[in-house]
């Protein structure tokens, strides 16, 4: 399963992020790390992109992002 | 003995608040060579020896952007004394992030902990001594919004500063990681020794501009040693490097901060968010905001109230009448003095400087506006609940608000593009902001839309223009990020900041800076255009060989502007507009013209096409109006008077296009409805006033960029009308 198809209000932990490269630097950067406790807390108005929160702090990314982002 | 101590940390930790409350209201904004990145520097208020220097916020020193990539060569190239590295500490993790990397680099240390009032107010406790051994540097507490611990922090700065306290080297990294460290780093050795070992752990998170940095045969020994590893021990060196700070953080937060509640908890933040960016609630309350942003600014009927100017117009406007007092003034000063002298001073520098200060109130409130948008955190949120219409451009959503603003004026809309995140998009935004229909645009198309479009729809020709100038906006965006910026597929890895009560005395710090900054940069460059143009325009060959002062009944050496430097310029490019339906002299002097204030198109017009504005004309013209009508006009006492109606003809009439049959001669210049719909379009993408110029170079910081960006709107504007006329012409055929 990844981040993109959980619903706002549930939870998951990060199990793994897509491939190596810029981007995904920057979601671990961003403490979207293995292990981690994330939980879905809205999608945007236009349906993309979605607000998670992780350690303490709102972050936002695309559905494309996410789908990239294996939890379980 | 002075010292440089750089700010450093996550966007919205506090860097802003902490670096005026040190510094006061005595700073130096410039800009970081090459880049629209704001460099801002001050003298700490208690010691002139410490010279702050705000960094742009950063979440990790392996660069993401070009704001970030500064911050990061700043640290490990310039080296300042001290770093304070300041920590929101509600969001602890995060933050400690940066600090892991830059304590990485060995450069002396101080850690800040900001938004301690959040803190306690959730009741939280960090035990910073604790927080402090585990990170190997002071820790101290501040609230940088009430200045709570600022002067314990500046205290242990300057200690840090004139001794030698290095940070206490840390073990972060565990396993196999320290020893491929190592192995790196003696094949770097020489390289690497001031940064302890900075550059190898970089190398082995994969970052090219450090690998780019290393000597050749160093770069492949460095990469074999980091494939092998990772073929050896089966890892990812890049993610279990992130994976390990990541897990020495939970690690020290776990022993020094004790959470009231653990897990997630709603929090007032939370629950405004929750309506904020609702969704059946965004998009209108989106709209309200921007409603209110843009009248607040631009409306003269403010709140819809008939009548009622909004504070930006009536500042505007109370700036501009206390300038026309201060011109009268000088008028009667001058009122013997020769008639070229008091021209230059009259309508050149008056008129030139007149025409920054009728700008400065529209900059000054559109900027306190968006300042507070940005700090009290709404500005992310527009960028999350519009992204996915604007990424479809290449655009950030929160370009929506300099192109909004396009519409009323594009110089306070360009100074807008500050909010903007990227350095790409803030260059591609500035330049398509100059394609909006701003206001003074809008006399130029009710005259021509009157005069050539009587017989058809006008408010659909109008609405047509505006149409037009979004989609070629839209067009030109695509093609930069594409073509010129050749920028890959976009994302959107953003913090979605917490709401907070922004600082007045920040947001005022901020407008104004930016008015400041306003007034200098742009305005040196809309005061020397207006002047270059008032010589243009007010002088002929004949000025200087006494000809002109013969024929003159006061001696004057001007000349008429249709006999004048600018009529002789306007026939020499004339002929470039021939492709587009409206190469004649006349029209090319508008366009010109048109650079001072696009209004002054409409204004030209009625000068040059003087056999077409005749007294008998004019009187003609008002006598279908009552003495009440006339009144309203602007005529005293509502009695006609010729020395009036020009004006009130000019600025009025032709403003409103209240005259389908004006300009009789005009039509023999520009001959069909095609070309007029050209000229319009000319007009519209056209390189915008030179106000709109100043503004631009001002977020450009380069001349050269902003060449570009005229070229690309000069470019656009000549294509576009082409086309127009071409096909206008082709379907006219049928
Ligand atoms: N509660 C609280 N808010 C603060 C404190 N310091 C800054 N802020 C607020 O946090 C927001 C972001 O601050 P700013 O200085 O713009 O952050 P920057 O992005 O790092 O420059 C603003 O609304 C500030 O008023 C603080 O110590 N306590
Ligand atoms: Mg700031």
């Amino acid at each position: 399963m990844t981040l993109k198809d959980l619903k706002p209000g549930q939870e998951g932990t990060v199990i793994s992020i897509g491939e190596k490269g810029p981007v995904r630097r920057r979601i671990m950067d961003m403490g979207v790390t293995p292990g981690t406790q994330v939980k879905v807390i809205k999608v945007a108005p236009l349906g993309d992109p979605i607000e998670i929160n992780i350690r303490g702090y709102e972050l936002s990314l695309r559905k494309t992002e996410a789908s990239q982002i294996e939890i379980e | 003995m002075s010292y440089t101590i750089a700010l450093a940390g996550n966007p919205n930790c506090g860097k802003t608040t902490l670096f005026n409350e040190l510094t006061g209201s005595k700073q130096h904004v410039g800009n970081w060579p090459g880049v629209t990145v704001e460099k801002k520097e001050g003298l700490y208020r208690k010691n002139k020896e410490l010279n702050i220097l705000d960094l742009p916020g950063t979440y990790s020193l392996s660069p993401y952007s070009a704001e970030e990539l500064i911050a990061r060569d700043y640290i490990v190239k310039e080296k300042p004394d001290v770093v304070i590295n300041i920590v929101d500490a509600t969001s602890i993790e995060r933050n400690l992030y940066l600090t892991l990397q830059i304590l990485e680099t060995g450069i002396k240390t101080v850690v800040a902990l900001n938004m301690m009032d959040e803190v306690e107010q959730r009741g939280d406790q960090i035990n910073f001594d604790k927080l402090s051994k585990s990170l190997g540097v002071k820790v101290i507490p501040i609230t940088a919004k009430s200045r709570k611990g600022l002067d314990n922090l500046m205290h242990e700065v300057e200690e840090v500063a004139k001794g030698d306290i290095r940070p206490t080297q840390i073990s972060v990294f565990h396993g196999k990681i320290p020893q491929i460290i190592a192995q790196v780093s003696s094949v770097i050795q020489e390289e690497n020794e001031q940064y302890g070992n900075w550059k190898a752990l970089k190398i082995l998170e994969n970052d090219q501009q450090i690998l780019d940095s290393l000597k050749e045969d160093d770069q492949l020994r460095v990469t074999q040693i980091v494939n092998q590893a990772e073929k050896e021990y089966q890892m990812d060196l890049e993610a279990e490097i992130a994976d390990q700070r990541y897990q020495f953080i939970a690690n020290i937060t776990k022993a020094s901060v004790v959470k009231k509640s653990t897990g997630y908890t709603e929090t007032t933040s939370d629950k405004l968010d929750k309506v904020l960016t609702n969704r059946f609630a965004a998009i209108p309350i989106f709209a309200i905001i921007m409603y209110l942003l843009f009248a607040t600014t631009f409306s003269e009927s403010f709140l819809f109230i008939e009548g009622l100017q909004s504070p930006g117009v009536w500042l505007a406007g109370l700036a501009e009448t206390v300038w026309g007092f201060l011109t009268g003034l000088l008028e009667g000063v001058l009122v013997n003095a020769s008639p070229w002298v008091f021209s230059l001073v009259i309508d050149g520098i008056m008129g030139g400087l007149g025409a920054i200060v009728g700008f400065i109130p529209l900059v000054l409130v559109l900027f306190l506006l968006i300042s507070f948008l940005e700090d009290c955190g709404y500005m992310a949120r527009i960028a999350f609940v519009m992204d996915r219409i604007f990424r479809k451009f290449g655009l950030s959503g929160r370009s929506f608000i300099p192109l909004l603003m396009g519409f009323g004026c594009s110089v306070p809309a360009m100074t807008a593009t500050r909010t903007l995140e990227s350095e790409k998009d803030r260059k591609i935004t500035t330049i398509i902001t100059g394609f909006m229909p701003c206001g003074a645009k809008v006399p130029i198309f009710a005259m021509f839309v009157s005069v050539f479009f009587a017989d058809g729809n006008k408010t659909l020709v109008t609405y047509s223009i505006y149409m037009l100038s979004i989609v070629v906006a839209i067009l030109i965006s695509l093609f930069l990020n594409k073509v010129v910026y050749k920028s890959g597929a976009s994302n959107f890895i953003m913090e979605l900041p917490k709401y907070r009560i922004p600082m007045a005395k920040t947001v005022f710090i901020h407008g104004y800076e930016k008015i400041k900054d306003f007034a200098i940069k742009a305005g040196t460059i809309i005061f020397m255009s207006t002047i270059i143009l008032w010589l243009l325009s007010n002088f002929n060959v004949d000025s200087f060989n006494g000809k002109n002062a013969a024929a003159s009944d006061n001696g004057s050496n001007l000349a008429e502007m249709d006999d004048s430097f600018l009529a002789d310029i306007g026939n020499v490019i004339a002929p470039v507009f021939k492709p587009l339906g409206f190469g004649e002299w006349r029209p090319t002097v508008g366009v010109i013209t048109g650079w001072i204030a696009k209004e002054n198109v409409v204004v030209t017009f009625a000068q040059l096409y003087d056999d077409d504005v005749t007294e008998e004309y004019l009187e003609t013209f008002f006598q279908k109006y009552t003495t009440e009508e006339l009144s309203d006009f602007g005529f005293e006492d509502g009695v006609y008077d010729f020395d009036t109606a020009f004006t009130i003809y000019s600025e009025v009439i032709l403003f409103e296009g209240q005259d389908e049959n004006a300009f009789h001669t005009m039509k023999d210049d520009i001959k069909t409805k095609a070309a007029a719909y050209a000229y319009m379009v000319f007009n519209l993408l056209c390189m915008p006033c030179f106000a709109a110029v100043g503004a631009m170079k001002r977020e450009l910081k380069t001349w050269r960029l902003t060449g570009f960006g005229i070229f690309v709107q000069m470019t656009t504007a000549y294509l576009v009308s082409l086309m127009i006329y071409q096909i206008g012409n082709l379907i006219g055929k049928f």
